[in-house]
């Protein structure tokens, strides 16, 4: 009795089939809670995972809910690379349609918040210009400037709810009760901790047109009127967010 | 501190697998620790401080890689990025050491996070063997093979572990890492000898060893199903087949791995100062 892989995988994420036939005791009989151990090893370790990448979303839902609902999510999306930092990727879609939290439609927000953080921290190292350089460069050419944005800064908007709000709250003893309204945040990595920052809409649209490389000027006229330019540059500085001139 | 040209070997010293809880700890007062074990996938990410931390680490200890989702022993081809990424990691850092298990843990692209088991015949020792090949030749480097912690058996299999990894050394050239806690386990659950296991290994191919916890169940029978969980220290049994593998070994780089529930770095210095006892035993 040979036992495929394929048939091995299944038995592993599907707990209603028996264990595949050819596995055995010592005594001969075929294995059945010796299958189980593997089961579980599995479904333990990728749902440790989600834990400690979600520790907010975890927060929000309660400890015994964020355990059955990983243990659902990790049958639906096993991980597609060894690579566990990155573990947990379609969470935002999956709470969407996930029907007990399809109506807690801040959840998919704040779990794009806690990927972003992650992609932070692990994102590549980068020297930060000096804010002299920036001061340096001639009235006349600011429009056409780019800058390269460093490689750990991520901007997450949400279209509806107080993200960077409810993460502070949930996160810092001192932090205010979220009231309702859109916000966006930036996150950077001004040396190994990622940092959160809420910023306008108008930073973010700005932030967001320089990472693709656009220019100054084309990201300022994304941005719209609302956007204050001296205080978005200043952030940026501060947060040694701005790696190069071009 | 140590000699930088040891850093090309192991030494036969106590090493821990690196816990970032544990780094102000190791580097203020590492007392007999030798060495360092990490895990390969941990530092996969492009920087920040995993990484740094992982560069200072290994200017003052040799460091050890440790693999565990290559899925060696997986029916289909190893994971091309993966290994990309392994070549990468050992380039810069340059480690004393490189290691996987026999084991698999991905198939068909999904990565299930968990060392699962394979059958022990002429079939999976050529294919252990080719991945083995694949992975030296793409690293550049020899690598050592860990035995398992085996909770079940294989109706198709014809051969022993030790037979099959003795089978293994002599086809790839690879050295073995010898995880004296995943035999005593294995023997348990298997109901075979520990003893027997260590007297049948190919000692002369092993290039560390390792030691750690385990959880204690039973099967649906009754009988006793030991679980490698690393969440504990190890216990005295384990501490006895430790020294009776180092009888026939000498010396060797003795890990104390602890990956769940990890203590405070006091609990881990104090299974590290057992270790070194162990070794000490042990003519030089």
């Amino acid at each position: 009795m040979i036992v495929t892989q394929t048939a091995f995988r299944k038995g592993l994420l599907d707990p209603a089939l028996p264990a595949p036939e050819g596995l055995q005791n010592p005594d001969g009989a075929q294995a059945t809670k010796r299958f189980d151990v593997y089961r579980n090893n599995v479904a333990v370790s990728l749902s440790d995972a989600l834990e400690s990448a979600f520790p907010v979303v975890r927060k929000l839902v309660g400890d015994e809910f964020f355990r059955a609902m990983a243990g659902v999510y990790l049958r639906k999306f096993p991980p597609s690379s060894p690579l566990m930092m990155h573990y947990g990727e379609h969470l935002p879609q999956f709470l969407t349609r996930f029907e007990p939290t399809k109506n807690h439609r801040y959840l998919p927000d704040i779990a794009r918040v806690e990927l972003a953080i992650r992609k932070s921290y692990h994102a590549a190292d980068a020297e930060p210009i000096d804010g002299q350089a920036l001061a340096a460069v001639a009235p006349e050419d600011l429009m056409a400037l780019q800058m390269t944005i460093a490689p750990a800064v991520q901007v997450v908007s949400s279209k509806d709810y107080p993200i960077h709000a409810i993460y502070m709250a949930n996160t810092r003893e001192d932090a205010p009760k979220p009231e309702p309204g859109a916000e966006s945040v930036l996150i950077a990595r001004p040396h190994f901790d990622p940092t959160i920052h809420k910023i306008s809409t108008a930073d973010a649209s700005c932030i967001k047109a320089l990472q693709e490389g656009k220019s100054l000027g084309l990201a300022l006229a994304e941005a719209g009127d609302d956007l204050d330019l001296g205080a978005t540059l200043g952030l940026l500085l501060s947060q040694r967010a701005i790696i190069e001139l071009n | 501190m140590l000699d930088a040209t040891s850093f090309n070997a192991l030494p036969n010293k106590p090493g821990v697998g690196h816990k970032p809880q544990h780094y102000k700890d190791i580097l203020g007062n590492p007392g007999p620790l030798g060495w360092l074990e990490i895990h390969a996938e941990n530092y996969m990410g492009d920087g920040g401080r995993p990484i740094a931390q992982l560069r200072h680490l290994s200017e003052q200890f040799p460091i050890s890689v440790h693999g565990v989702g290559l899925s060696i022993g997986g029916e289909g081809d190893l994971d091309k990025d993966h290994l990309a990424r392994l070549k990468h990691l050992i380039g810069w850092l340059n480690p004393a050491s490189f290691s996987e298990h026999l084991a698999w843990s991905t198939h068909d692209s999904h990565f299930l996070n968990d060392l699962l088991p394979l059958p022990y015949n002429m079939k999976t020792v050529k294919r252990v063997a080719d991945h083995i090949d694949e992975v030296q030749e793409v690293v550049g480097r020899k690598m050592l093979l860990e035995n398992p912690s085996s909770y079940l058996a294989f109706a198709e299999s014809t051969m022993s572990e030790t037979d099959f990894l003795k089978e293994i050394v002599s086809r790839t050239g690879c050295g073995l890492l010898l995880d004296v806690n995943n035999v005593f386990v294995s023997a348990t659950n298997l109901n075979t000898s520990p003893q027997a296991y260590i007297d049948d290994f190919a000692l002369d191919a092993v290039g560390e060893i390792h030691l750690g916890g385990h959880d204690e169940d039973e099967d649906e029978t009754g009988a006793p199903l030991l679980i490698d969980s690393h969440g504990k220290a190890v216990v005295d049994p384990v501490w006895a087949l430790l020294d009776y593998t180092l009888e026939r070994s000498g010396r060797k780089p003795l890990l104390i791995e602890w990956d769940t529930d990890v203590p405070e770095w006091p609990v881990l210095a104090a299974e590290v100062a057992r270790a070194h006892a162990a070794l000490e035993l042990v003519a030089a």
